[in-house]
């Protein structure tokens, strides 16, 4: 498999997935998974794959003691094995700046140069392609289409492509050319796409043209919360409502602002919360302070690991109005600690979930009828509290994995 | 000889309209007119209409052989008098040939059995009127809204009045009984209880038109063979159905309307008679005593009441509502009052239902139930500006007692002052001639 982040160093729901997805297909007895990222820290959970750095990956033949390679990388990779990947270059990339072991330095991250970097993750996967033992190739968002492609032309393997997201999500239209012209051509080259809901595969057969027949959607699922006894509710005279992610146009945080306005023209004792950062924060502090409930409203900046679930197990209600969400793995976790939550039903998860209040992102009036009812009904609290922890518990890696594994044995069995 | 009982059972509620939580104190009409009215209609136009003239045909081709009985509720009723009133008269005209029996039951199509026995009472005496003003004869028998009876449920209908009372085939109350005879109830013997039998209803209303199934296509010759051949003793087959069976969930060109046709001819070619409800319990007698400890419904497979309180989003908006009952018992105020049992029908809460929200209008349970407690607050907020909740109710009875009865009491010391004044002006006529 192919894939950009792992954790515990994350940066979006890509790695989070990721992580779950092949935790979930490693309980397959017969599966194992290679699992490769651009820069690995060596503190990833290697119990269940094998995950190669692709900085550790020479691409340039370079000769060097044994010694000295186990002094560079064997904090990380076994010098035998960098050896042995060696053997697989077989083009010349002394073109691409290497390091004084033949490998190249990735960020790891969404850097200016990010083309840069995914032209030079294909090179990496030329040199496992050849090495590797494998019997089918697995790519994870854009980023690494051009790696499994390659891959697939240098091996013959199948290859499937798993969509996280699509430029249209992320970009609300205007999309990138670039970015497009790479997520194209990716599914173009894949034997199947999977993609994270059906509003996704939609997407994947109406604006990149892919035959209904090659996209699977298989939906995310959530990874159970160890912990989950350890986080609670402390009682408070006030109700809260928590808008919890990036504060971008895709989120849709000002019609979370709108509802609160309606709801506070109602009844006084809630106070909502906008939890997280981004690019529109303070244009919603000028928003709430316009609709005059800045002293119900609050903004607690970014927040991270534990943070965010002590946060979400405080709430009354979790909120996510989403423009757009290709799948949305925040509302699992809402639920995973017992809060009631509201999603838009423009995001993906809405298509699994059932005790979860969906509305339309627009429609404030309906936002603001749900927040009411859940903070003025204890029995709507109740229900959405129970049942929807109940639910989320039932939505399984696991499951999800044994979707992917049908493809697979599915597109193995076409091409033989 | 058999003998086939009928009924058909016609209940619309009220839809609600998108109501929000800004709305309450603000707009105190809470339906959606345009959904009612082009239901209504719908089901006037595909099943009511065409039905009433098959029956009437049969009737008069009979002369009266043939006899069916109808439970329409008092909203269906009423929204039948608005919007589609050729079929109150058409039913007026089925109640004159005399072979048709107008059932008994809570105007609102609600839950009162269960919550309230007052209200119930008030319900049913309330539809019995309305019955008696539109088709001329006051019922005699009485079907539960969802066919719910238990024990409790019986004594309070036989302490009105009712000696026949309409129960649903479970299992669990039958056991090894079979639902064709006549039963009573264990300490009031005198009301007698008719059993619907599940597979001849659900035959016609269900599988009519079902090509999966094994006895795909049924006709009418085959169904009265399948009557005739249970064993000798079982008297009475009850056959019971909503109305719609007839043009809506069988549609028009699967023939329904031929099998309603040809079914009475084959059957009283075979020796069968029709029977009403009331004239069944009548003419056979009790077989054995039925207990119902737990109230019972014609709901799924449990035929208990979990479709409409079984989770708590529903038990929850029922508690509320009937938590005013007493206050509403006092209230006189025309439009509380109507909106009191519109809010009542058992719709409103089986479409708060996770498993079972069957024809509901709402995107989900949760939705139906924002909605309908967004409605029921501005109803308890209009109770309650009518009688406060600081007064309690004793005291508030108390009071208008003294209000009701003043009136009363004015004119009693008026009668008085009169009867002083013309002594009065006696004595002077008296004084004057002496």
């Amino acid at each position: 498999m192919f894939g950009w982040e792992f954790p515990p160093h994350i940066l979006g729901g890509l790695g989070t997935a990721s992580y779950g997805l092949t935790k979930g297909m490693s309980q397959q007895p017969d599966m194992q998974i290679t699992f490769v990222i651009p820069k690995p820290h060596g503190d990833e959970d290697q119990s269940f794959l094998k995950i190669i750095g692709a900085c550790f990956v020479p691409v340039v033949w370079k000769d060097h003691d044994w010694n000295y390679v186990n002094e560079r990388i064997g904090r990380i990779m076994h010098p035998d094995e960098y050896y042995w990947l060696r053997n697989g270059i077989k083009y010349d990339y002394r073109r691409i700046g290497t390091n004084d072991l033949g490998c190249i330095d990735f960020s790891g991250r969404y850097p200016d140069n990010l083309l840069e970097e995914i032209s030079n993750y294909e090179a990496v996967a030329s040199v496992l392609a050849h090495q590797l033992d494998f019997d089918i190739i697995h790519s994870h968002d854009w980023l690494t289409y051009p790696a499994g492609v390659f891959a697939k032309q240098i091996s013959g393997k199948p290859l499937v492509v798993h969509v996280h997201a699509t430029d249209f999500d992320r970009s609300r239209g205007q999309v990138n050319p670039t970015v497009y012209s790479i997520e194209k051509r990716g599914m173009d080259a894949a034997d199947h796409i999977i993609t994270v809901s059906n509003l996704t595969r939609r997407i994947v057969i109406e604006k990149y043209h892919q035959d209904p027949a090659k996209v699977t959607t298989v939906h995310n699922a959530v990874e159970p919360l160890p912990d989950v006894e350890s986080y609670t509710k402390t009682p408070r005279k006030d109700k809260v409502v928590t808008f919890l992610g990036r504060i971008t146009m895709q989120k849709g945080p000002e019609y979370f602002v709108e509802a609160a306005h309606r709801v506070l023209q109602k009844t006084r004792d809630v106070r909502f919360v906008m939890a997280g950062s981004g690019d529109m924060m303070n244009a919603m502090i000028n928003l709430a302070a316009q609709r005059n409930i800045a002293d119900r409203f609050h903004f607690t900046g970014f927040l991270r690991g534990r943070q965010v679930y002590e946060m979400l197990a405080e709430s009354d209600v979790y909120i996510m109005p989403s423009v757009s969400e290709p799948f949305g793995i925040s509302p699992l976790e809402a639920m995973q600690v017992g809060t009631p939550t509201i999603i838009s039903k423009q995001s993906g998860c809405a298509e699994i979930l059932t005790h979860a209040i969906k509305i339309d992102y627009w429609d404030i009036d309906a936002m603001a009828d749900a927040i009411y009812s859940i903070v003025k009904n204890p029995a709507m609290y109740k229900s959405l509290h129970e049942l929807g922890r109940e639910e989320v518990n039932n939505i399984r890696w696991y499951d999800a994995g044994l979707k992917v594994r049908r493809i697979y044995d599915q597109v193995i069995a076409n091409r033989k | 000889m058999k003998n086939i009982c009928i009924y058909f059972q016609i209940h619309q509620p009220y839809s609600l309209k998108r109501y929000r939580f800004f709305d309450i104190d603000q707009d105190h009409y809470y339906y959606d007119d345009f959904r009612v009215e082009e239901n209504i209609r719908r089901l006037a136009e595909k099943s009511y209409l065409p039905s009433n003239a098959t029956i009437l045909e049969i009737i008069r081709n009979s002369n009266g052989r043939f006899r069916c009985a109808y439970s329409i509720s008092g909203t269906a009723l009423e929204q039948l008098e608005q919007y589609a009133p050729e079929v109150i008269d058409s039913f007026k005209e089925l109640a004159k040939t005399g072979a048709v029996e107008f059932l008994a039951e809570p105007y609102a199509h609600s839950l009162a059995s269960v919550y309230d026995a007052d209200e119930f009472e008030r319900q049913v005496k309330m539809h019995a009127e309305k019955i008696e003003n539109l088709f001329g004869k006051k019922p005699t028998a009485l079907r539960n809204a969802e066919l719910i009876y238990s024990d409790e449920i019986g004594e309070t209908a036989y302490k009105m009045g009712y000696k026949t009372m309409l129960i649903d085939e479970a299992r669990h109350i039958l056991g090894w009984k079979s639902p064709n005879y006549v039963y009573s109830h264990p300490y009031m013997p005198k009301l007698k209880l008719l059993v619907r039998n599940l597979k001849f209803s659900d035959d016609i209303s269900f599988r009519f038109s079902n090509h999966s199934w094994s006895e795909f296509p049924l006709t009418a010759d085959k169904y009265v063979d399948w009557l005739a051949s249970l064993p000798e003793e079982e008297k009475i087959i009850n056959i019971w159905m909503g109305y719609e069976a007839f043009g809506v969930f069988q549609q028009q060109e699967t023939g329904i309307f031929n099998f309603m046709k040809a079914f009475p001819y084959h059957a009283m070619d075979r020796q069968m008679s029709f029977v009403l409800p009331s004239e069944a319990t009548k003419a056979l007698d009790a077989v054995d005593a039925l207990s119902v400890m737990h109230p019972i419904s014609w709901s799924g497979e449990a035929k208990d009441l979990s479709c409409w309180t079984g989770n708590d989003l529903q038990q929850e908006a029922l508690n509320k509502l009937y938590a005013v009952t007493e206050r509403m018992s006092m209230v006189t105020d025309k439009p509380l009052l109507h909106d009191w049992l519109l809010l009542q029908s058992t719709e409103h809460f089986r479409y708060m239902s996770h498993t079972d929200a069957f024809g509901s209008y709402y995107e989900s349970p949760y939705e139906a139930f924002i909605n309908y407690m967004n409605v029921l607050a501005d109803f308890l907020e209009r109770v309650d500006a009518q009688y406060p909740t600081s007064i309690e109710n004793e005291e508030l009875n108390a009071l208008l007692k003294t209000i009701n009865n003043q009136e009363k009491e004015i004119e009693e010391l008026q009668k008085e002052v009169k009867r002083l004044r013309a002594r009065k002006a006696k004595a002077k006529e008296g004084e004057a001639n002496a």
